[in-house]
């Protein structure tokens, strides 16, 4: 276990060396570097798409590519069960579940033409006033030094990620996790009081009652007489 | 790991009862809803009592996460017992309107759990699922009378922009975590006091503020107070403007002065901002209303706008004073709720109006004193309890050098007092609108009678507890 953090570090992307086997460490550097950059720039386009797109079922399209490429992100960051997770829960459950949404929507597309004209110059306000605030953003960014790569999490690469997850969630973060325990319970009750009613007139099958049920009680024997039917 | 427990016990009663009582919900139905609400009461006053035992020393409780102190301890009481007595309402008004079902209880007992988290919150990840915690269970209750398509909506309104909200809140805790390196208060305050505030920490204050502006519904984050207020059954309106209030302005609180300490020139800009705006808006929108429930919405606004201004001081009275604020805001808030839910017609339907209650002084003249004193009590004027409140937060002020600001906020409390007066002017003074229905209720009487005594001059002895109470649970965040 705890061999990993003892060997040789690379000095400029912190890994250790024995995590490089195949390529000296800047080039592996290099990669990693412009796989971030394809990632990143992806999630970005495909975040913008995703409000811009007219169609409602291509926006969920973006949102998929976007989660998909937050997703290696993660991977790059040696973060592979935050990874999987963002694939298998935002991707095979959330997405899935906002196509089906959107495509049970009635979306009138010439009604949502018409009013572009109408919040065009709105919209053009909005854009100016982000647009400067994004380049104060980086003239700021460009100015004060960020440093957050520094203060990036340790992790022991030689413990797996599922792993040293599972053991700060019991430890340092049990509280949290019990009480995020009570929120899933308050969704679920919400749930049920929102949606839940009794209805009358049903006929709900009830097992006890039909397998206390005895012969004698359902069956009645009679003797009719020739040609008279049976009066039940 | 089992001294953490020990804390935490305040929360461990009460999530064990809502459990439970969601076994006696399962098995026994709607009939047991009355039983539940009563054994909640007990649940709460049993958290209550434990909180100053458990918390007298303070401690911290698993790695930071959790801060029992005799500040988290004074804002727990407060929670506990508003939301007892908010709880209390619901018995008798869902009985005749809609049905009263035994999850109601059980979701306000998990809401005053995330409530005391947020008041004990270390950490912004403690800060959050409480929040979530809390808010979820009041979205559910806002559309708790879910026949009516007023309350429905409401629902809807509240959980979409309680939503948005939490989205700009977790966007502003990751970039305070992102830039601070840490996600804990005690962590973010060493940060900054090391290395200075750098623009990144800047911007997530900015949103985390935001976020929890939402929360206490200060302005320009109070969009939704007056629909959700109007819309969601009366009881609950009554719980939202009691014990959430007092959580989320705890939870403020103690983000500003533990976490944000040492930015107190940053945060004092915004918090300044969102006082002078919402006193100014809750009182200028007020003045239009006709629906009862939507002007105390804009008197919540207006009220908070007022704790904001002994919390923009920054210094223990200031603390101590928005403290001894929402105390008071919490009796007079809760005494004026129950006379609004006496408010029903000849026919036993509730109205809402303000006209209704015309000429309240001569058909039903307890219940109009009793509304009196509460007005003129949230209007500030002296000889009653809601003086003192507003007092000690100019006083905080004043001493911590923003003079004008409490200067600005006496001008607009006279704003304030404008619609406060109306109501007594409408119940004294205007012809008689028809009487409402006379029924007993005996809770209902006690809970009024109570409130009354308490912003009545004989509030007075109330006073130095209080505010010695206060004063040392400010001392805790410093």
């Amino acid at each position: 276990m705890g061999a990993g953090l003892g060997r040789e570090h690379c000095r400029r992307c912190a890994l250790p060396l024995s995590r490089q086997p195949n390529l000296k460490g800047h080039d592996r550097n290099v990669i990693q570097t412009f796989t971030f950059y394809l990632f990143a720039t992806i999630v970005i386009a495909s975040g913008a798409l995703t409000i811009l797109s007219r169609n409602p079922v291509h926006s969920v399209l973006w949102l998929i590519l976007a989660f998909f490429n937050a997703a290696g992100l993660m991977l790059i960051l040696g973060a592979e069960f935050i990874a999987m997770l963002l694939v298998i829960v935002y991707v095979g459950a959330v997405a899935v579940l906002f196509l089906f949404v959107v495509m049970m929507l009635d979306v009138d597309f010439a009604e949502m033409r018409a009013g572009f004209a109408r919040y065009a110059g709105f919209g053009a306000l909005m854009a100016v006033v982000l647009l400067a605030e994004m380049i104060f953003a980086v003239a700021a960014w460009n100015a004060g030094g960020v440093s957050v790569a520094s203060k990036a999490a340790p992790v022991d690469p030689s413990v797996p990620n599922i792993e040293a997850l599972g053991t700060v969630l019991f430890t340092r973060y049990l509280y949290i996790f019990e009480a995020a325990g009570l929120v899933l319970l308050v969704a679920m009750i919400g749930a049920i009081v929102l949606t839940h009613r009794t209805r009358s007139g049903l006929r709900p099958q009830n097992p006890s009652e039909q397998n206390r049920r005895r012969p004698e009680e359902a069956t009645r024997n009679m003797n009719p007489g020739i040609g008279q039917g049976v009066e039940l | 790991m089992g001294y953490s427990l020990v804390l935490t016990l305040p929360e461990i009663i009460l999530s064990a009862s809502a459990i439970a009582l969601l076994m006696v919900a399962a098995f026994a139905g709607d009939k047991a809803a009355r039983l539940s609400t009563w054994l909640a009461v007990l649940a709460f006053i049993g958290a209550a009592l434990v909180v100053p035992g458990v918390t007298g020393p303070g401690g911290i409780a698993f790695n930071g996460l959790f801060v029992a102190d005799s500040f988290a301890a004074f804002a727990k009481i407060l929670i506990y017992v508003a939301a007892a007595i908010a709880m209390l309402s619901a018995m008798s008004w869902f009985a005749r309107d809609g049905v009263y079902r035994t999850e109601y209880p059980v979701l306000i007992l998990l809401s005053s759990v995330g409530m005391g988290m947020m008041a004990s919150a270390g950490d912004l990840i403690t800060l959050y699922v409480g929040l979530e915690l809390q808010s979820l269970a009041a979205y559910v209750l806002a559309s708790f009378q879910r026949k009516d398509s007023r309350s429905a909506e409401a629902g809807l309104k509240y959980f979409v922009l309680g939503a948005l909200a939490s989205g700009i809140l977790l966007y502003g805790v990751s970039l305070l975590y992102g830039f601070s390196g840490s996600t804990s208060f005690e962590g973010i305050a060493a940060a900054i006091a090391t290395d200075g505030i750098s623009t990144g920490e800047l911007f997530g204050i900015v949103f985390v503020l935001a976020g929890l502006a939402f929360k206490v519904s200060a302005v320009p984050f109070h969009m939704w107070t007056p629909d959700v207020y109007e819309g969601a059954p009366t009881p609950v309106t009554a719980f939202f403007a009691s014990a959430p209030k007092v959580a989320a302005m705890a939870l403020l609180t103690r983000v500003t002065i533990e976490a944000l300490g040492a930015a107190t020139f940053e945060w004092r800009q915004i918090v300044i901002f969102m006082a002078l705006a919402s006193t100014i808006l809750g009182g200028v929108a007020a003045i239009g209303q006709q629906n009862i429930k939507r002007l105390l919405a804009y008197s919540s606004i207006n009220n908070v706008g007022f704790a904001l201004i002994g919390l923009a001081a920054g210094t223990p009275e200031g603390v101590a004073s928005v403290l001894f604020y929402m105390t008071v805001y919490v009796v007079m808030t809760l005494g004026t709720f129950f006379v609004v839910l006496r408010m029903r017609d000849e026919a036993g339907q509730p109205v809402e109006t303000i006209v209704s209650l015309s000429g309240l002084s001569r058909t039903r003249p307890a219940l109009a004193a009793a509304m009196a004193m509460f007005m003129f009590s949230i209007a500030g004027i002296p000889p009653l309890m809601g003086f003192w409140p507003k007092f000690y937060v100019f006083e905080a002020a004043v001493a911590a050098n923003l003079t004008w600001l409490a200067a600005v906020g006496i001008a607009t409390s006279v704003i304030g007092a404008f619609y406060y007066l109306r109501i007594i002017k409408v119940m004294y003074f205007d012809d008689p609108a028809p009487a409402f229905e006379a029924r007993r209720d005996l809770v209902s009487s006690a809970v009024i009678l109570a409130a009354a005594l308490f912003v009545s001059p004989l509030g007075w002895f109330a006073l130095e507890p209080l505010g010695t109470a206060s004063l040392n649970a400010a001392g805790a965040l410093f």
